[in-house]
């Protein structure tokens, strides 16, 4: 007993006739069908080429266009050729002409000799597919689809409306139920001519004339008829694309293909000498009798197909610029904004790198240069120091820095002497964790030596970007992990919300705050806000701070670190 | 896009293709081997003016990814460029006087050859200092990936171009006839570029690299573009509009996802920071021949002056397109 190849070919013909004689030296007949679009010259350069073989066959030819009834009308040609011409033919393998055997055939026929009634044909029902393209399902058996997809697409979508909106429905011919599958299969003969000289085959070929993408259903379906032994399962691997066209195989995936231990792969690319001379050479694979296990080729291409619909997450670059809200993750990693905290606490940054064990930039949209940590005037990626390259995309250069940066959170501070164009983005990105302690930026005018006129000009103007920018963050968009603490409120009790923040960056490190930051001095600040209302600016942004000189609301004197929690 | 945007996009594209035509009138076949492209051969066109020394890789690395055959234009050299290139049996050579400024810095000229020869062929437009890298370009031949976007029915493949610089001074080691110019050029910045989008043609506008780090710090907007896209199907309705940046019709520039996916592109690695530059810069700001009034070469000019070297810490020595991939500079996109 042995097994016959039925073989559909349409381009890269003499790959089709190395693979051919491939089998049928290997003692397995071989039914050729060439696409009937095929010209004439290269038809009958095949025919010359496999002349010498007497287990070769032609069969009648068909146009085979994709989705069309064509290429199951060549598959029932060739198949009959098959069983009627070689009696000792047990399974028919269907396959195409850019398929490439991975095993020797001596292998295969050994494992069909082990499963002499089993079909390997792959059949699901329509409702457990979940890899149609244009999500047609059902839809295939019971509309019509006189366009082409592939030519005619606009027309074939529209007619494909016209029937769901009039409610046009086939019917399912009494006793069939729609199948569907790869279209690669091993069928026994007893299945096969079941089904090609069944009484009813005038009308289920009637019937599925009109199924869109017959190849994948016809037989499928019938099987199920006919058969009592259905693995379904293809033993030929194939795999596909996001848009539903075969994934190929090149030289590079030589050892994959080794290690999958299928029979058969399909789709070679014409021109990969290595795979062809490596797997058609007589000792071709050596592996011992395994089972199939593509589970590597399938993560391969997985991996593929989520790189080309999902994409890396927080990456622009010259091939992925996703619309807005369609980033997958607007940056590559959560980071934290830190605003009014280095105003408000003398070496923030020291403190906080110590504590969370991040980098902690300082003011990356400082108005000057951009700030990094440690004072560097260059960073991860060769990013520049320069305050005009950072404003000229803002965004682009926050983007970077977090991609360029990823495996290691970031953190700066940012307040409303910054360049602001960013704060939108900020605002609206899930990843962004902004702290803010409003009114803080009043510290260092406080603390300056400068005329106060000029100070109640500036308190005035950066109020104004503040409360901008907290509107920004309070917005119904706003997606980002936003808290904002008025300067009074913080002041009355930093450690929680301190705690609180750390933990959210660092959530492994469990340990409560031992060492907390060192505040400022602020005695004498309540005045320095009485007196800027007494010049008729209105400072709101910091909450209610008691005038009374050094009367703060609670307590002592908190100069140091007393408030150290246990 | 509203039917007048498209119609006026339309009246360009005529445009830019009618100059193409009048400008033909410029060249003058030095060698022409057209004859022997075959309706498979993948082409490469270029324009080119004293690059004699670059000339031997250009050809050899071409030759290795899969070029068929190539179609050259020749802008008045007289370092025996010419000369060399007639010689090749693959080379189709064009020579012109005329002024490359006002062809459009051979924009006009290309797009002519390819109307001509190009059309139903691939066709990939590079400099001499451009080397295309792809991915599995280590493994797979051009015509693989040009097989596989056919199968995608992708008409338009892009390739960023990521300046490549040595370590220390620009003209501190001498470049060899024939030598793998990245052997000397082995850095590059991988993560300092920006985007935008060109509205009224689709395209993306990308710029960054040490150039802009080291020259155009002070005028960002100015900094060269670095987006490109080289590799066409090409048909004779096709123009190039700004070197390779962008094309139309616009479909064509559609070359990035904008649903969170990544579609394959490429790279286009430029050895143009070598000991050679110094020499060209000069030349080119006497000539006056490049874009915006050579400004770019008066920046580079005062921007090597004072600081020499365009390598940092933070530079990324090359290893190959794997890199680039991982670093988010190119995708295999569903390609594997």
């Amino acid at each position: 007993m042995t097994v016959g190849f039925v073989m559909l070919c349409h381009t890269a013909l003499d790959r089709a006739a190395q693979v051919a004689r491939h089998w049928a030296t290997s003692g397995c007949p071989v039914v050729i069908h060439v696409d009937a679009r095929v010209k004439r010259q290269a038809y009958d350069g095949l025919m010359a080429d496999l002349a010498d073989l007497e287990n070769i066959r032609f069969s009648a030819r068909f146009a085979c266009e994709w989705g069309t009834w064509g290429i199951v009308a060549a598959t029932q040609a060739a198949s009959t050729i098959m069983l009627r011409e070689f009696a000792d033919v047990r399974h028919v393998f269907l396959a195409s002409g850019s398929c490439l055997p991975l095993r020797p055939v001596s292998e295969l026929v050994a494992y069909l000799d082990e499963r002499p009634r089993t079909d390997f044909i792959e059949s699901v029902t329509t409702e457990d597919v979940g890899w149609t393209i244009g999500g047609l399902n059902i839809e295939r058996f019971t509309l019509r689809f006189p366009f082409s997809w592939r030519r005619q697409r606009r027309l074939f979508d529209g007619y494909v409306r016209l029937q769901r909106q009039i409610g046009f429905k086939r019917r399912i011919p009494d006793g069939i139920v729609p199948h569907l599958g790869s279209q690669w299969w091993c069928l026994t003969r007893q299945t096969l001519s079941a089904i090609l000289d069944d009484p009813e085959r005038p009308a289920h070929d009637r019937y599925f004339k009109r199924v869109w993408i017959p190849d994948e259903s016809y037989f499928q379906t019938l099987v199920r008829l006919v058969s009592s032994t259905v693995e379904s399962r293809s033993l030929t691997l194939s795999k596909f694309d996001f848009q539903g066209k075969p994934h190929i195989f090149y030289d590079d995936h030589l050892q994959l293909l080794r290690r999958s231990d299928c029979f058969v792969a399909r789709k070679i690319w014409p021109d990969a000498d290595k795979l062809y001379g490596a797997f058609l050479s007589p000792e071709g694979g050596s592996a011992p009798a395994a089972e199939p296990n593509p589970g590597k080729i399938d993560r391969l291409f997985a991996k593929a197909v989520e790189r080309r619909t999902k994409g890396r997450g927080g990456l622009y670059m010259q091939s992925r610029f996703p619309n807005l809200d369609w980033e997958n993750g607007k940056t590559a990693a959560p980071y934290s904004v830190f605003e009014g905290f280095a105003e408000l606490f003398e070496n923030f940054e020291i403190w906080l790198g110590k504590v969370a064990g991040t980098r902690v930039h300082g003011h990356l949209f400082g108005p000057d240069r951009v700030h990094y940590a440690g004072g560097e005037t260059i960073y991860n990626g060769a990013m520049s120091d320069s305050a005009s390259l950072r404003d000229y995309n803002p965004k682009s250069f926050l983007c970077n820095l977090i991609w360029n940066t990823r495996g290691e959170r970031q953190c700066f501070q940012f307040g409303p002497r910054d360049a602001q164009r960013i704060g939108e983005f900020l605002a609206r990105d899930p990843n962004a964790q902004i702290s803010v302690i409003s009114g803080a930026w009043a510290i260092p005018l406080f603390k300056s030596n400068r005329n106060f006129g000029e100070i109640r000009r500036e308190a005035a103007y950066l109020q104004k970007v503040e409360a901008e920018h907290l509107n920004v963050l309070r917005a119904l968009e706003s997606k980002a992990r936003v808290r904002i603490w008025t300067l009074a409120e913080f002041v009355d009790n930093p450690m929680e919300p301190l705690q609180t923040i750390v933990d959210e960056i660092s959530p492994r490190a469990t340990r409560r705050l031992t060492e907390a930051p060192c505040m400022t001095d602020l005695a004498g600040f309540g005045q320095f806000l009485q007196n800027l209302r007494n010049q008729g600016m209105q400072p709101t942004l910091m909450g209610d701070f008691p005038v009374g000189d050094d009367t703060r609301p609670k307590g002592p004197a908190r100069r140091g670190r007393p408030y150290l929690v246990k | 896009m509203g039917l007048w945007a498209t119609y006026r996009l339309r009246l360009a594209r005529k445009r830019w293709r009618a100059r193409a035509f009048l400008k033909r009138r410029e060249l003058r076949p030095f060698s022409n081997r057209t004859s022997l492209i075959r309706p498979t051969d993948i082409l490469l066109f270029s324009t080119m003016r004293n690059e004699k020394v670059r000339l031997p890789y250009f050809l050899r690395y071409y030759r290795d990814l899969g070029i068929n055959h190539f179609l050259i234009v020749d802008n008045d050299s007289d370092d025996g460029s010419r000369e060399y290139l007639a010689e090749q049996p693959d080379v189709s050579l064009w020579t012109t006087k005329a002024s490359y400024k006002r062809s459009r810095f051979g924009v006009d000229w290309l797009n002519w050859l390819q109307s001509r020869y190009g059309h139903n062929h691939w066709t990939l437009v590079v400099d001499p200092d451009e080397f295309f890298i792809y991915p599995f370009c280590d493994t797979r031949p051009l015509k693989a990936l040009c097989d596989w976007l056919d199968a995608s029915s992708i008409k338009s493949f892009s390739a960023m171009l990521v300046d490549m610089y040595p370590k220390g001074p620009i003209g501190g080691q001498p470049y060899r006839e024939g030598q793998d110019p990245f052997e000397i050029a082995q850095w590059f910045d991988s993560g300092n570029y920006t985007l935008a989008k060109n509205k009224r043609f689709g395209n993306l506008w990308i710029q960054g690299g040490p150039r802009a780090r080291v020259f155009f710090a002070d005028a960002p907007e100015r900094s060269p573009a670095l987006n490109k896209i080289p590799l066409v199907r090409w048909r004779r309705e096709y123009a190039y509009v700004s070197s390779t940046h962008m094309l139309l019709p616009r479909g064509l520039n559609l070359v990035y996802d904008e649903w969170g996916g990544e579609k394959a592109s490429g790279a286009l690695l430029h050895a143009k920071f070598l000991d050679t530059f110094a020499a060209k810069a000069e030349e080119e700001l006497q000539r006056r021949q490049h874009y915006a009034n050579s400004h770019e070469y008066k920046a580079y000019k005062a921007g090597l002056n004072e600081s020499p070297d365009l390598w940092c810490k933070w530079s990324e020595k090359y290893i190959n397109w794997r890199q680039l991939e991982i670093l988010g500079l190119m995708s295999k996109g569903n390609w594997a």
